[in-house]
């Protein structure tokens, strides 16, 4: 017994490893070391010789505290959450909607509307960024123009229908502190509503015929199949996509640093961790980088995405799993 | 079966509805890049002044394009980031499919420790650690190659491409691979037996790891910003830093840089989605 | 005599050096850092031409990054090696950090760094002045550019002082067709930069207010300098629709198509502006606050190059140093590039007339730089970046001139025991 376990053990290794080397080796060199010598510098900060020296936790401490650092890590913490509010209430309900026309099989020309709505989420950020800063620029006027239209040809006709709504003002959506930030979540929106849209789709035609038909029988309408059946049953996706929203809107960075600079103005009403660490690592203008402190941003970001991929785990998908058997 | 089905009127109504919104975010998503697409062949003043109108013989004016050609190399640009972009893919595909069938396929001692620490870095923005990855290609000689950009965007896609392989591979009949070993065959062919099962993941993996790489504007910038090793979205980056009060240039290097790209994509896309929705069954 | 001696000195180093260039069979590839991606063309078709003219061995790439990204950008290619032979420098404590990390070499003795003023050099010296570490190439200047076309439709002359200068914008703004004054905000660097510096010096006098600072006798939040943020605060209603999503390209734009009378201007924006107009384009001097009789302008040490102390090519850098030191260097860069001055002191004539007028103000003003610049800028918070910021909060309508100045002042404060 004891020998078969030994002889299993001495061969087993040998096709495992290399089966593990290559992915292993790779993605330790490439990532997890520089992750781990970056976060490192987060416990080191620059003496009067300019040597890098042990601090501990102060500069976790600095950030927290100081009177410089404190407000711009809330800031940053308070946009990003609103940046995440917003992708969870605007694209993923809407891609949700899409997702769910696109499954009826009434509709035709379904492949057309999934080719073109997904279009935007294959372009790069830097395009997109481009893209909406010359749209939304005062100088050309495409917004202005786009809001007349709104104005003239729904809202007054919603108007005439006895609904009661303001015409939208234009304004200039970039440069002022409160529309700042949700238009940036709303271009980003735009680019990346494909990618919820696509996996609640794929879910949403994974569900059996069967228990759809069973529940019209049952005299369902089809909000009611919707919503008792097809939103149960893909809870799972729910969550999948809630989580990979949380982890790529608090690593975000390009959108904002291609539209409004490093320096996320109008006053820091646009700066997110992302770009509060890119200023603060490589330093912006006259202001000089400052790797240790920009690696205690990273440690941050790097806690604040590791709770929130553990609260989703441990909190969420072990309710679904439940729910499930 | 089920489509064939008589309509009733409400049912008639609700596929209107259903079809305005589908249509208004249809033309959301594609006003934009038609605009910018419109305005690229026209001259400066129609941009500001005509936006919306299609070009014609009075507003044609190809400057930008000249602009771009005189003083870009996009077709450099593509090559580079057609190279990187297949180079790293498939090293993500290989690497990611084999660590994942040992990890799907073998107990062994640390398997469940081996899968967690190979998923740690779908959380973590590779970003973070910069400085240390550029002194790392500079040791060890890679700087301004390819290379270095193949082996950081291998390295980073590599857990989220073992999580979803490894979820795959475990849903492979046991049966299969009973009958292969009974038959002899070495862990090695039986790997290579069960890829073609998992084409489906396989082919998820390829186009969540596609679209970051090839648009990846970083990573450029920092470790091969050479302009023989431009990529694409660096080489558009900055020719519009250079460039961004010539809206003609802009306009056009915009339009260079999004018509290959969605050309592709509209050739590939059902492979695409088809990676996409892979598991959906029907 | 100067200009004789210059061109002496550059013969000596050309024969000097020949021979050893000669020598070196193989050519030598040299790299230049900058964020003057705008120049691109100008190096590659004329600069370096003019250089090989002289080293035909030495071939020299100028690579530019965008200006947002180059300190970042090049840090990290400091740090991992990959940087360029020469590195463009930025003025005051960015460059000074690279030097003293050891990333740029001492040019204390380097041939024709004695055509250089001490004024010239302050940007790129160690605090003690024993190291040079950058050769200065040039400075820029702050005024107005206007459109003379809508000037002379609308029957308006250029303003001496502030009270005919807001005359003049609340005419435009009344004949309602142009913006009057065009300049964003959604940038930040523009409002402190073409707005709060353009026209500060002649309320804090110049020099005497900016070393005043230094020295802790002057305050952000008192006399001139919060006379500087009232007259800014003045601009906002003739600001163009929109103007605060309004970016830098974007006013360039929109003066460039001639739909502004007025334009805020840094001297470089004239190498932009000319071959994009088809009007004709004046320029006048900050203009005067009420009773006052001299003026002042920012003169601006901005731009000089290093050499990356790292670089295999040590020698042919240094050549390509001396070059730069040249009067044909000064004549070619200040004439290619209108609105960037040359820091030498060969006297140069320019042929461009709207930056020969830039550069007369020197003998009409006493000259300055911006007042952030020189050691105000080395604590946190950062005084250039407060200035930024808090000039566009003015501009905007979120903070009064007052609010913005105290706390302009109470950054500074903060860590600068001068002020303390």
């Amino acid at each position: 017994m004891l020998r078969t376990l030994w002889a299993n053990r001495s061969k087993f290794p040998l096709h495992i490893i290399v089966f593990l080397a290559p992915a292993v080796i790779i993605y330790s060199t490439f990532m997890i070391y520089p992750l781990i010598d970056s976060l490192r510098l987060s416990l080191y900060a620059p003496d009067d010789n300019q040597q890098e020296v042990f601090v501990g936790l102060d500069n976790y401490q600095k950030l927290t505290t100081d009177d410089l650092w404190q407000p711009r890590l809330e800031g940053a913490i308070k946009n990003n959450i609103k940046f995440f509010a917003i992708h969870m209430l605007v694209q993923n309900p809407i891609g949700l909607l899409l997702a769910a026309l696109l499954s009826s099989q009434f509709i035709r020309g379904r492949a057309i509307y999934r080719t073109v709505i997904f279009t935007p989420t294959v372009l790069s950020v830097v395009l997109i960024g481009f893209i909406w800063r010359m749209i939304l620029s005062p100088l050309w006027g495409i917004s202005a123009d786009v809001i007349d239209f709104i104005n003239a040809n729904i809202i007054d006709n919603l108007n005439t229908l006895g609904f009661g709504i303001d015409a939208i003002e234009n304004q200039p959506w970039l440069g002022l502190e409160n529309t700042a930030l949700p238009t940036l979540a709303l271009i980003s929106v735009w680019q990346w509503i494909g990618i919820p849209m696509m996996l609640f789709l794929a879910a949403l035609i994974s569900i059996p015929d069967e228990l759809i038909e069973a529940a019209r029988v049952d005299g369902a309408t089809a909000w009611g199949v919707f919503w008792r059946i097809k939103f149960r049953l893909i809870l799972p996706t729910v969550g999948i996509v809630g989580v990979l929203t949380f982890v790529g809107n608090f690593n975000a960075f390009d959108l904002i640093y291609t539209t409004q600079r490093a320096t996320a103005g109008p006053n820091y009403s646009t700066d997110i961790l992302g770009t509060f660490f890119y200023r603060t690592f490589f330093g912006i203008q006259l202001t000089p980088g400052n790797p240790t402190m920009g690696a205690t941003i990273a440690g941050v970001m790097f806690l604040i995405i590791l709770a929130g991929v553990l609260l989703y785990m441990f909190g969420w998908q072990r309710r679904i799993l439940q729910v499930e058997y | 079966m089920t489509a064939i089905r008589q309509l009733r009127p409400a049912q008639t109504i609700q596929l209107v509805i259903a079809h305005l919104v589908l249509l208004a975010y249809t033309a959301l998503a594609m006003f934009p890049i038609i605009l910018i697409v419109i305005n690229s062949v026209k001259s400066k003043r129609a941009i500001f002044t005509t936006p919306y109108a299609m070009p014609n013989s009075n507003t044609w004016d190809p400057i930008g394009y000249e602009t771009v050609w005189d003083r870009a190399s996009f077709p450099s640009y593509f090559q580079n980031s057609i190279i990187v972009t297949l180079a790293s893919l498939l090293l993500i595909m290989l690497a990611g499919s084999m660590a994942a069938w040992a990890l799907a396929e073998y107990r062994f001692p640390g398997n469940a420790i081996m899968g967690l620490y190979l998923a740690l870095g779908i959380m973590i923005p590779i970003r973070l650690g910069t400085v240390s990855i550029l002194r790392l290609v500079v040791d060890l000689h890679l700087v301004g190659t390819l290379y270095a950009l193949i082996l950081v965007y291998t390295a980073s896609g590599l857990p989220l491409a073992v999580f979803i392989l490894t979820n795959f591979m475990k849903q492979v009949p046991r049966d299969l691979k009973d009958a292969a070993r009974v038959d002899g065959a070495s862990e090695y062919r039986i790997y290579l037996m069960i890829l073609p099962l998992v084409r489906p993941a396989l082919g998820t993996v390829m186009v969540f790891n596609m679209i970051p790489i090839w648009n990846d504007l970083w990573f450029p910038l920092i470790l091969a910003p050479s302009e023989k090793s431009k990529t694409v979205t660096l080489g558009a980056q900055s020719f519009l830093g250079q460039f961004v009060n010539d809206w003609n240039a802009v306009l056009a290097s915009l339009s260079l840089a999004m018509i290959p790209m969605v050309i592709l994509y509209i050739i590939f896309s059902r492979q695409l989605i088809r990676g996409l929705t892979a598991g959906a069954v029907k | 005599m100067k200009k004789v001696l210059g061109v002496a000195l550059v013969l000596t180093l050309i024969l000097a050096l020949a021979p050893a260039s000669t020598e070196a069979q193989e050519k030598v590839t040299l790299t230049i850092e900058s964020w003057r991606n705008d120049d691109l063309t100008i190096w590659q078709d004329i600069l370096i031409p003019a250089f090989n003219a002289a080293h035909p061995d030495i071939e020299v790439v100028f690579q530019p990054t965008a200006p947002t990204e180059y300190n970042g950008a090049l840090r990290a290619k400091l740090e991992g090696g990959t940087a360029g032979d020469l590195i463009t420098c930025r003025p005051f404590d960015e460059s000074l950090n690279l030097f003293q990390s050891g990333h740029l070499v001492s040019l204390n003795e380097l041939a024709g760094m004695e055509n250089f003023s001490d004024v010239a050099k302050s940007a790129w010296i160690t605090d003690d002045g024993s190291d040079v570490f950058c050769v200065p190439m040039a400075s820029v200047i702050h005024g107005f550019l206007y459109n003379k076309t809508i000037f002379d439709e609308l029957g308006l002359t250029e303003p001496t002082t502030e009270t005919e200068f807001l005359a003049l914008l609340e005419a435009v703004k009344a004949d309602g067709l142009y913006a009057p004054l065009v300049m964003g905000t959604v940038d930040q660097w523009e409002a402190a930069t073409m707005g709060y510096q353009n026209i500060g010096p002649n309320y804090w006098l110049g020099e005497e207010g900016r070393l005043g600072l230094i020295a802790g006798t002057h305050k952000y939040n008192e006399g001139g300098f919060l006379g500087a943020f009232e007259a800014l605060a003045r601009w906002q209603p003739y600001l163009p629709d929109g103007y605060q999503a309004i970016s830098y390209p974007d006013a360039q734009n929109l003066f460039a198509l001639g739909m502004g009378a007025v334009y805020p201007a840094g001297s470089w924006d004239i190498s932009t502006f000319n071959p994009q107009i088809d009007f004709e384009m004046g320029a006048f001097k900050p203009p005067l606050p009420e009773g006052s009789e001299n003026c002042y302008i920012s003169d601006h040490v901005d731009i000089a190059m290093g050499v990356n102390a790292n670089t295999p090519h040590m020698d042919e850098a240094l050549i390509f140093m001396e070059w730069l030191t040249t009067a044909e260097f000064a004549g070619l860069y200040s004439n290619q590039l209108p609105g960037f001055f040359s820091l030498a002191n060969h006297s140069i004539m320019l042929e461009d007339p709207v930056a020969q007028q830039f550069l007369d103000w020197r003998n009409e003003c006493e000259s300055t730089i911006r007042s952030a610049y020189q050691i105000l800028s080395r604590g946190e918070p950062n005084n250039e970046q407060d200035l930024w910021l808090y000039s566009a909060e003015v501009l905007n309508g979120n903070l009064t001139p007052q609010e913005a100045a105290d706390k302009v002042q109470e950054g500074l404060e903060a860590w600068y025991e001068p002020q303390q």
